[in-house]
């Protein structure tokens, strides 16, 4: 995500820079089928493998397993059993750790990225720029594990500080949401890091000059405009939490109920006939709140880049 | 200017105060990940590199990663060989088809991987029930095969999509795409001659940085492997951890390290061409 981030802000560069060539020159002596043939593999690879997939999740949602007797007949069974009981505990489960955990990390990154973006040393800016791009990336089985080793039963702290006497538990949600901020952070800076480059110290110096202190200036100058930023980010950060799954399988198998785990779960095939489909439906609710989420943060991005400019 | 540096001057100590805590929080677990490994820091381990050497030999270690780098070499070329032509035709012929391909390329970010391999295992478990006996059962069966999953290669390639998409438009629309297509035509050279000789080259960064992406993923890879019962690498380290802790651990500092050069070689290279893009 960080590095689609960084990737469209050169893109917007670039294509200003590149605009006033016009779109006829290649065309000649094509006809319209060759024009469209370069595209076709990915548009016929995109359709056939993303609309089965897509295709039979919506599909299996909403009808009941073959299994049955009477075969597949249309139901909102299952996405009514996908809001229920433990499925619904599992969903608010994740809703909650990726709310708060993206909240902390917006809290936490906003003064490490300001700290960093007017830093007067270059090296430090650079390393950390670089560093938070590596380590927003940086999720999963390895990251879990380094957990593990550090805070973990058997880890290096808690033996050290015998942690567990004093009631420590990774494998909890606040010991996820300890975890879960380690890429989440470093992916909040990398957002913030263009909005705070756009705070002009010229608005500083006027809120300066007409008696503001620091906190006037944040409160009413820089916050205001860091809003779709802020707002932005902590969407983004919701939605890759809410759909982090490779972490908390390696740390804390099903001790924390999570709507991911609750789908790998059925899909493995332990359970009860039918909780596939249910699976599919669980499926489609996350699909539903990504969509949300990418609803919500692409415009607020744009507006973003609108005002900083 | 007096004023200035007063109120600035508490903020000093916040801002030590906020690297030092964000770079405690860090790097400890890094360090304390190396400790572990090694033998430092747990109670009755004298302090060895067995962890660290032993790997080679490992139980499942390289049938584990020639699958991960198979996969990662084919997810490569797909992607490639799939955008490349796609993005050049949009913007050479097919300016019409640029919302269309920016579309298909961004939704897969809408289909958490959890939720993609749901839809999977759904279209796996459901085609060969409807299929017996057709071509496409084969198809299904061959998708599937345990040497070479071409299934996985499909899903990385949709969940690398929307990051080379990007990587890819950067990279084409930094050069002058029409202007060097035309010299090569009026040199006589011909489509096929044109992309290979002219644009490819001149795509070299942005084809390499979408590569060296696409195998990060890939290597760190583990939803969809390990739900639909595959063994590559990520998925291989997660099993050994409850008998081999420390080699689990000793290996994912060794992967996270691998991925770490090959992210800032690119994070380097970006932060280095910037500078150029803008003046």
């Amino acid at each position: 995500m960080s590095v689609l981030q960084t990737a469209a802000r050169g893109e917007r560069k670039a294509r200003s820079a590149g605009r006033g060539t016009g779109p006829r020159a290649g065309r000649r002596g094509l006809s319209r089928m060759t024009r469209w043939l370069g595209a076709a593999p990915l548009l016929v690879f995109a359709a056939v493998v993303f609309g089965l997939v897509l295709g039979m999740m919506v599909y299996g949602a909403f009808t009941t397993p073959e299994t049955v007797p009477g075969g597949a007949r249309l139901t909102g069974a299952n996405m009514t059993a996908s809001l229920h009981g433990a499925y619904l505990t599992a969903l608010t489960g994740s809703v909650r750790l990726s709310a708060l955990s993206a909240l902390i990390a917006t809290v936490v990154a906003l003064p490490l990225a300001h700290v960093v973006v007017t830093s007067r040393f270059r090296v430090l800016r650079e390393a950390v720029l670089a560093g938070s791009g590596v380590l927003a990336n940086f999720g999963g089985v390895p990251l879990a594990f380094a957990f593990v080793a550090t805070l973990g039963n058997a880890g290096v702290l808690t033996t050290h500080f015998h942690l567990l006497g004093h009631g420590w538990d990774l494998y909890s949600f606040w010991g996820l949401t300890l975890v879960y901020l380690y890429f989440l952070v470093p992916l909040m800076v990398l957002s913030l890091t263009p909005a705070l480059e756009g705070l002009r110290r010229q608005w500083r110096e006027a809120a300066h000059n007409n008696r503001a202190n620091t906190f006037r200036y944040w409160a009413h100058v820089a916050l205001p405009i860091l809003t779709p930023s802020l707002l932005g980010g902590y969407v983004l950060l919701f939605g890759t939490a809410f759909s982090a799954y490779a972490t908390a399988a390696a740390m804390v198998g099903s001790s924390v109920p999570l709507v991911t785990m609750q789908i790998a779960d059925a899909l493995s095939g332990d359970v009860l006939i039918g909780q596939g489909n249910v699976a599919l439906a669980l499926g489609v609710d996350m699909v539903l709140v990504a969509g949300l989420v990418m609803a919500v943060q692409l415009p607020l991005q744009r507006r973003s880049v609108r005002w900083l400019a | 200017m007096a004023r200035l540096s007063t109120f600035r001057f508490p903020f000093r100590f916040g801002r030590a105060a906020v690297l030092l805590l964000a770079g405690a929080y860090f790097l400890v677990p890094l360090a304390c990940a190396v400790a572990f490994s090694i033998g430092a820091g747990v109670p009755g381990r004298s302090v060895s590199f067995d962890a660290y050497t032993g790997v080679i030999g490992a139980d499942g270690f390289t049938d584990s990663l020639t699958l991960t780098l198979k996969l990662a070499a084919a997810t490569i070329a797909l992607v490639l060989g799939l955008l490349v032509p796609a993005l050049v035709t949009v913007r050479l012929a097919a300016p019409g088809l640029r919302t269309l391909v920016e579309i298909v390329c961004l939704l897969p970010l809408v289909v958490p991987a959890v939720a993609l391999v749901a839809g999977i295992s759904a279209v796996l478990r459901w085609g060969p029930d409807h299929f017996a006996g057709t071509p496409i059962f084969h198809v299904l069966v061959a998708l599937q095969d345990p040497n070479f999953p071409v299934v996985l290669v499909l899903a990385y390639t949709l969940m690398a999509l929307p990051l080379a998409y990007r990587m890819l438009d950067t990279g084409l629309a930094a050069i002058d795409l029409r202007v060097l297509v035309e010299a090569a035509r009026a040199c006589r050279a011909s489509w096929p001659r044109t992309l290979w000789q002219v644009v490819l080259p001149n795509l070299r960064g942005a084809l390499l940085n979408t590569a060296f992406l696409t195998l990060a993923l890939v290597l760190g890879e583990y939803t969809v492997a390990a739900i639909l019962g595959y063994r590559p690498f990520a998925v291989w380290i997660l099993a050994i951890s409850g008998s081999q802790a420390q080699m689990s651990v000793a290996v994912s500092v060794m992967g996270l390290l691998f991925t770490w050069v090959l992210l800032l070689v690119i994070a380097t290279a970006g932060r280095t061409r910037r500078p150029k893009e803008t003046s």
